[in-house]
C-alpha cells in the first residue's frame, strides 16, 4: 500500500489476509514487494502481525486471503519443504542430536546430494562463518554466539535465493548483538541474497535493512529506507515506534504553502509540516526528533520559539539530555552534543526553545 | 568462569560461561596440583568437612525411608534369595547318616551298609520325636517321587524299632522300666536334689539336666541319647523328666556300649548291681538287623536311588533349586537334563521374555501417537486426552481385567459383535471376499514355511494348521485364555507406562525443530524421522525398560486372562509358594528373573545408554 518504491517484484504479497479464529484478522490487506537482493526488515511491537507475514512467506500458516508470489509463481499452495527458503529460526533451532558438521549437511542430504560434494558445501558454509573447527561438536557445546553462526550458515548451505530470519539475534548479549548485526548484513551483501528479517529491535533494523515495513495492528504503517523513516514518519505511530521522539499535542489554525500553523493545547503557535492532516480543525500530534531541537536558539525572524523550563539534566558521555516542560508536556528531551562550550544547564531554569519548521511535522492525532 | 569484569568487555568471539571449552581450560589450570584453602589443608579435605554436616543431615532425613525399605524389601528379598540355596535340612535332621554315607560305594549298585542303617536309626528316631521326618520327606521329595510317603511311612514305625532292646532289658530287671532309676543313675547328685526341690507347678522352672561325670566316657552312645533325650523332654515337650521313660533310642544306644565293650567293672556310682548284671546279659540279646528292619518298613530303602539322592542334598549349600529352575537335575554321573516330559521352566521363561518384548513392543506402537498427540494438541484437548490415558489407573486392576475377559471370550462382546457383522448384508457380500484374501496370505505363508522346511532339510512338512484355520473361516476367534489374551490385556494395562515417559519427553522437543526441517527442504516424514523421532528415543527408552520390566514380572493379569498357555513364570512362582510350598525353587526362579531384567538392563545400558533415558524433561 506505501510500496513507493518499484522493483523487480522477488517477493509480493498480494493483498494477504490472515485470521486464526475466523474472528478477528492478524494480518489485514498487505501489499508488498520485494526485490531481488534486497534486505528488507518487518519490524513492529509483538502481536503486529510480522511474524505471522513471516511463517506465511515459509510455508507454515496459510494465508486466508491473497497471494504470495516468489519469483513470479504463487507459492500458497507449496508446502514448506518444496519452496526453497533458508530461516534462521529465533533459538536457532539447531537439531541437538546430531553434530555441527550433521546440521548442515542436513538440508544438502535431503537434496539427495553427493557425499564429497556435501562435506565441500560445509566446509565453505562453516568457514564463512569462522565456525569451520567446530565441525563435529554438538550444539549444546557452543556458545549462545557460535550457535547463532551455525543456524546462519545451516540456512544458507543449499545456497536459498531467501533466506527468512525470524528475531534471530534475539537471544544474544548487546555486544554480541551488535556485532553479529554488522557479520549477518556483510555476508547478505556478499552473497547477494534476498532476507526477509523479522525484528522488534529497531537499532537493529535500521542498522541492517534496505527497506523497514513498520507494523502495526496487521497492518504496515510505513515503507522506507532506514533514514527516511526517521527523519519521515509518516505517521506518529512511526514517529513514536522509530527512535525518540517528542510529541505535542495540538489543533491545526490553517495550512498555507506547505506549513500548517499549530494551535498548542495552552495556546502558543508553533509552525510545521503537514504530513497526514488535511484541513483546518483537525486534532494533531506534532513530532520533533530531540537532537533536532536547540535551547536559546538563534533560527530568524521566522521560527516560532517556545518557552520551556528545565526538570532535569542527565549527562550521558557523548550526549546531554535535558528533560523539559513544555506546553504542559514533562516529558519534552533535548539531547545536545558534548561540546566543549556547551553549558550544562540547572533544573528550574527558564529556556527558550525552537527548531526549523521543516524538522517538527504535523501528524494525525 | 573467566574474569568478570573482562567478560563484560569482550568482543562477540570470547568465550564466557560455562561452556565446555571453558570446563577444559579450567581443568586444565587445576592440574598444576592439589588447591589449598587459606589454613593450608587441602582444599577437597576441607570442603569435605564443611559439607558433612549438611550431608548428615541429609541422611537423617531419608533414615526413615532407608529403615523402611532395608527391612521391609531388602531383607526380605535377600533372605528369600537366600532360599533358593539354602539346603540345611537333610545335613540337619540326618547328620549321623550324612556322615556314614561318605563310605559308600554307590557304583555297586547295593544299599549303604548296616552301621549307615544304624545312623539312619538314631536320626530317624530323633526326628520322628521333633517331628521333622516329614519336613524332610517332603523336601526330598521334590529331587524324587515317593520319599515324602518313604519318610511318614519309616517315622510310624521307626520307634517300634528300639523296642527289641528296651523289651530285654525290662525283662532283665525292672529297674530299666522305671524313668526315676534312669534319671538317678545318668543325672548328678546336686540335679536329682534341684529335681527333687522343684515346685512342679511351675513349669518352666524345671532344672536342667546334668550328666553325671565319668558316664560320658564309659557309655558314651548311652549318654549321648540320654542327654538327647532329657533335653528334648525339659526344653521341647516341658514335661517333667521325672515321670518320663526314656526312649527306646537310649536302651539300643545301652545295648550297643555294652557289646562294644564297655568297662563297667570300676564303676562305683548308683545301680552299679543292675548295670553290670546288664552287661553281663547283653551278649545273649537278641539284636536287630537295622537293614533289615528299614527295608521291612518299606522296600525302598534298599534302593540305591534313594540314597544317591540323600547323599546329593547332604551339603548346607544346593544348586539344586538353580538346577531344577533350568530344567536340568542332579545325577550322581553329574549335572543333565530332565526328561523331556518334565521340562517346562526354560520354555515358560522364553515365553515370558517373548511376551514381555510384544507386549512392549505393542505399547511403544500404540503408545507413541498418542503420546504425540499428547504433547502437539492444544492444552484443553490435551487434558482431556491425559484424562483418558490416566484413567485406567483409576480403575482396579482385577476390574479391568475382568472386563478383558468378558470382552474377550468366545461368546463375548468382540466376538458377538463379529457373528453379527458376518450376519448382516455387508458381512455376507464382503466375507467371501475376507476368506479369499485370508487365503491368499495363508497360502503363502504356507509357501515360505514349506520353503523353509525344505531349505532346512524337513522335506515336504508343511504347516497344517495354517490350513484348518482358513478352512474354519469365521469361527469364534479364541481370544482369551491364550497368548493372544495376555498379550492384549497387557498391552492395555502398561500402556499408560508407555505413554507418560514418552509425552513428557515429547512435551520438551520444541515444535519449531520439525518447521526447521522442513524449511531446509525436508518432507514430512524426512523431518519426523531424522529430526523429531530421535529425540523421543529416550522417552521410548524409559517406557520400553518401564513397561518391559512391570512386564516381565506380571501376575494377576496372566492369571485371569492366560489360561495354560499365556502364563509367564511368575504364575509358577506363585504356585510354588503358596501351592506346592516349594520356596527353594520359588526363590530359584526369581533369582533367575532378577538375573535376566538386570542383565537385560546392562545390556540396554551398552548399547542405548542409560543416559539416554528420560522419564521428563
Amino acid at each position: 500500500m506505501l510500496d513507493n518504491q518499484p522493483n523487480d517484484g522477488f517477493v509480493v504479497f498480494d493483498r494477504v489476509q490472515k485470521s486464526y479464529d475466523g474472528e478477528t484478522l492478524v494480518v489485514k490487506d498487505l501489499n508488498l514487494s520485494i526485490g531481488k537482493g534486497e534486505f528488507l526488515t518487518m519490524l513492529g511491537p509483538s502481536g503486529s502481525g510480522k511474524t505471522t507475514c513471516l511463517m506465511m512467506l515459509a510455508g507454515f500458516e496459510t494465508a486466508t486471503h491473497g497471494d504470495i508470489l516468489l519469483d513470479g509463481n504463487p507459492i500458497n499452495n507449496i508446502s514448506p519443504h518444496k519452496r526453497g527458503i533458508g530461516m534462521v529460526f529465533q533459538n536457532y533451532a539447531l537439531f541437538p542430536h546430531m553434530t555441527i558438521a550433521e546440521n548442515l549437511s542436513f538440508p544438502l542430504e535431503v537434496r539427495n546430494m553427493g557425499k564429497a560434494e556435501r562435506e565441500e558445501k560445509v566446509k565453505r558454509a562453516l568457514d564463512m562463518v569462522q565456525m569451520g573447527e567446530f565441525g563435529g561438536r554438538r550444539p549444546a557445546q557452543l556458545s549462545g554466539g557460535q550457535q547463532q553462526r551455525v543456524a546462519l550458515s545451516r540456512a544458507l548451505v543449499f545456497e536459498p535465493d531467501l533466506v527468512l530470519m525470524d528475531e534471530p539475534l534475539g537471544a544474544l548479549d548487546k555486544q554480541l548483538r551488535e556485532h553479529m548485526q554488522f557479520e549477518i548484513k556483510a555476508i547478505a551483501d556478499n552473497l547477494g541474497i534476498t532476507v526477509v528479517y523479522v525484528t522488534h529491535d529497531q537499532t537493529e533494523a535500521l542498522t541492517m535493512s534496505d527497506r523497514v515495513a513498520v507494523f502495526e495492528d496487521g497492518r504496515i504503517q510505513q515503507l522506507a529506507p532506514p533514514d527516511q523513516l526517521y527523519e519521515e514518519p509518516q505517521n506518529s505511530f512511526v514517529a513514536q515506534f522509530i527512535g525518540e521522539n517528542n510529541t505535542l499535542e495540538g489543533t491545526i489554525q490553517e495550512i498555507k504553502d506547505g506549513i500548517a500553523l499549530v494551535k498548542l493545547d495552552d495556546g502558543s503557535l508553533i509552525d510545521a509540516k503537514p504530513i497526514n492532516v488535511d484541513k483546518a480543525g483537525d486534532r494533531t500530534q506534532i513530532s520533533i526528533r530531540p537532537e533536532r531541537v536547540e535551547i536559546n536558539p538563534d533560527l530568524g525572524a521566522s521560527a516560532h520559539t517556545l518557552k520551556a523550563e528545565v526538570l532535569e539534566f542527565i549527562y550521558m558521555g557523548d550526549v546531554f539530555r535535558t528533560r523539559l516542560r513544555v506546553a504542559g508536556n514533562d516529558n519534552f528531551i533535548v539531547k545536545t552534543r558534548n561540546r566543549a562550550d556547551q553549558q550544562r544547564l540547572e533544573p528550574g531554569t527558564q529556556v527558550d526553545i525552537g527548531w526549523l519548521p521543516q524538522d517538527c511535522r504535523a501528524l494525525d492525532a | 568462569m573467566t574474569d568478570r569484569s573482562a567478560a563484560e568487555t569482550t568482543g562477540p568471539d570470547q568465550f564466557i560461561g560455562a561452556t565446555p571449552d571453558n570446563a577444559l581450560r579450567n581443568a586444565e589450570r587445576a592440574d598444576a596440583g592439589p588447591v589449598l584453602a587459606a589454613d593450608g589443608t587441602p582444599l577437597k579435605k576441607s570442603l569435605n568437612r564443611a559439607l558433612r554436616l549438611s550431608k548428615l543431615r541429609a541422611l537423617m532425613l531419608i533414615a526413615p525411608l532407608l529403615i523402611f525399605v532395608v527391612v521391609t524389601f531388602i531383607a526380605p528379598i535377600a533372605d528369600m534369595l537366600f532360599r533358593s540355596v539354602e539346603n540345611n535340612i537333610v545335613a540337619d535332621t540326618l547328620p549321623r547318616t550324612i556322615a556314614a554315607l561318605d563310605d559308600w560305594d554307590e557304583t555297586t549298585g547295593n544299599p549303604p551298609d548296616n552301621a549307615t542303617f544304624e545312623a539312619l536309626y538314631k536320626d530317624m528316631y530323633r526326628a520322628v520325636e521333633a517331628k521333622a521326618h516329614t519336613r524332610l520327606g517332603s523336601r526330598l521329595n521334590y529331587e524324587l517321587t515317593g520319599m515324602s510317603s518313604l519318610f511318614r511311612k519309616s517315622g510310624r514305625k521307626v520307634e517300634d524299632m528300639g523296642e527289641v532292646f528296651q523289651d530285654q532289658f525290662e525283662d532283665l530287671d525292672g529297674f530299666w522300666k522305671d524313668g526315676e532309676n534312669w534319671n538317678a543313675l545318668m543325672g548328678t547328685d546336686s540335679w536329682l536334689a534341684a529335681m527333687e526341690g522343684w515346685d512342679t507347678s511351675d513349669k518352666k522352672g524345671q532344672p536342667p539336666f546334668e550328666m553325671r561325670d565319668g558316664l560320658a566316657a564309659m557309655l558314651p552312645q548311652t549318654a549321648t541319647a540320654f542327654q538327647d533325650y532329657a533335653q528334648f523332654i525339659q526344653r521341647v515337650d516341658e514335661k517333667n523328666l521325672a515321670r518320663q521313660d526314656p526312649w527306646a533310642l537310649v536302651y539300643s544306644a545301652l545295648y550297643n556300649d555294652l557289646t562294644s565293650g564297655a568297662d563297667v567293672s570300676g564303676y562305683t556310682g548308683p545301680a552299679v548291681a543292675e548295670l553290670q548284671a546288664a552287661a553281663a546279659a547283653v551278649d545273649g540279646f537278641e539284636t536287630v538287623d537295622y537293614r533289615a528292619a528299614f527295608v521291612d518298613i518299606d522296600e525302598d530303602w534298599a534302593d540305591p536311588e534313594v540314597w544317591k539322592t540323600v547323599r546329593l542334598y547332604g551339603p548346607n549349600l544346593t544348586n539344586g533349586y538353580f538346577l531344577n529352575a533350568v530344567d536340568m537335575q542332579k545325577t550322581p554321573q553329574g549335572v543333565e537334563m530332565r526328561p523331556e516330559n518334565q521340562q517346562i521352566y526354560i520354555t515358560l521363561f522364553w515365553r515370558t521374555l517373548v511376551m514381555s518384548l510384544a507386549i512392549t513392543g505393542m505399547c511403544i506402537l500404540l503408545g507413541y501417537p498418542v503420546a504425540w498427540l499428547l504433547a502437539n494438541l492444544p492444552a484443553r484437548s490435551a487434558n482431556l486426552l491425559m484424562i483418558l490415558v490416566l484413567l485406567p489407573f483409576w480403575t482396579s486392576l482385577l476390574v479391568r481385567t475382568s472386563a478383558w475377559k468378558v470382552m474377550l471370550q468366545q461368546q463375548g462382546v468382540v466376538n458377538d459383535t463379529l457373528v453379527w457383522y458376518h450376519s448382516t448384508a455387508v458381512g455376507k457380500i464382503l466375507d467371501p471376499v475376507v476368506t479369499l484374501l485370508m487365503n491368499v496370505v495363508i497360502g503363502a505363508l504356507n509357501a515360505v514355511v514349506w520353503i523353509w522346511n525344505l531349505l532346512s532339510g524337513i522335506w515336504g512338512a508343511v504347516d497344517v494348521e495354517l490350513f484348518t484355520y482358513a478352512a474354519l473361516g469365521f469361527e469364534r476367534l479364541a481370544l482369551i485364555n491364550n497368548v493372544t489374551g495376555t498379550i492384549i490385556a497387557m498391552t492395555h494395562i502398561l500402556l499408560p507406562f508407555m505413554i507418560l515417559p514418552l509425552y513428557s519427553v515429547m512435551a520438551t522437543i520444541p515444535p519449531v525443530y520439525l518447521r526447521a526441517a522442513k524449511s531446509m527442504g525436508a518432507t514430512n516424514w524426512t523431518a519426523f524421522w531424522r529430526v523429531y523421532f530421535p529425540q523421543s528415543v529416550p522417552g521410548i527408552g524409559a517406557g520400553s525398560i518401564l513397561v518391559f520390566i512391570l512386564a516381565i514380572g506380571y501376575y494377576i493379569t496372566p492369571e485371569i486372562v492366560g489360561g495354560t498357555k499365556g502364563v509367564f513364570i511368575s504364575n509358577r512362582i506363585a504356585y510354588h509358594i503358596s501351592s506346592s510350598l516349594n520356596w527353594g525353587l520359588a526363590a530359584a526362579l526369581g533369582s533367575i528373573l532378577l538375573a535376566a531384567v538386570l542383565l537385560l538392563y546392562w545390556a540396554y545400558d551398552r548399547i542405548v545408554g542409560i543416559d539416554n533415558v528420560k522419564l521428563g524433561g
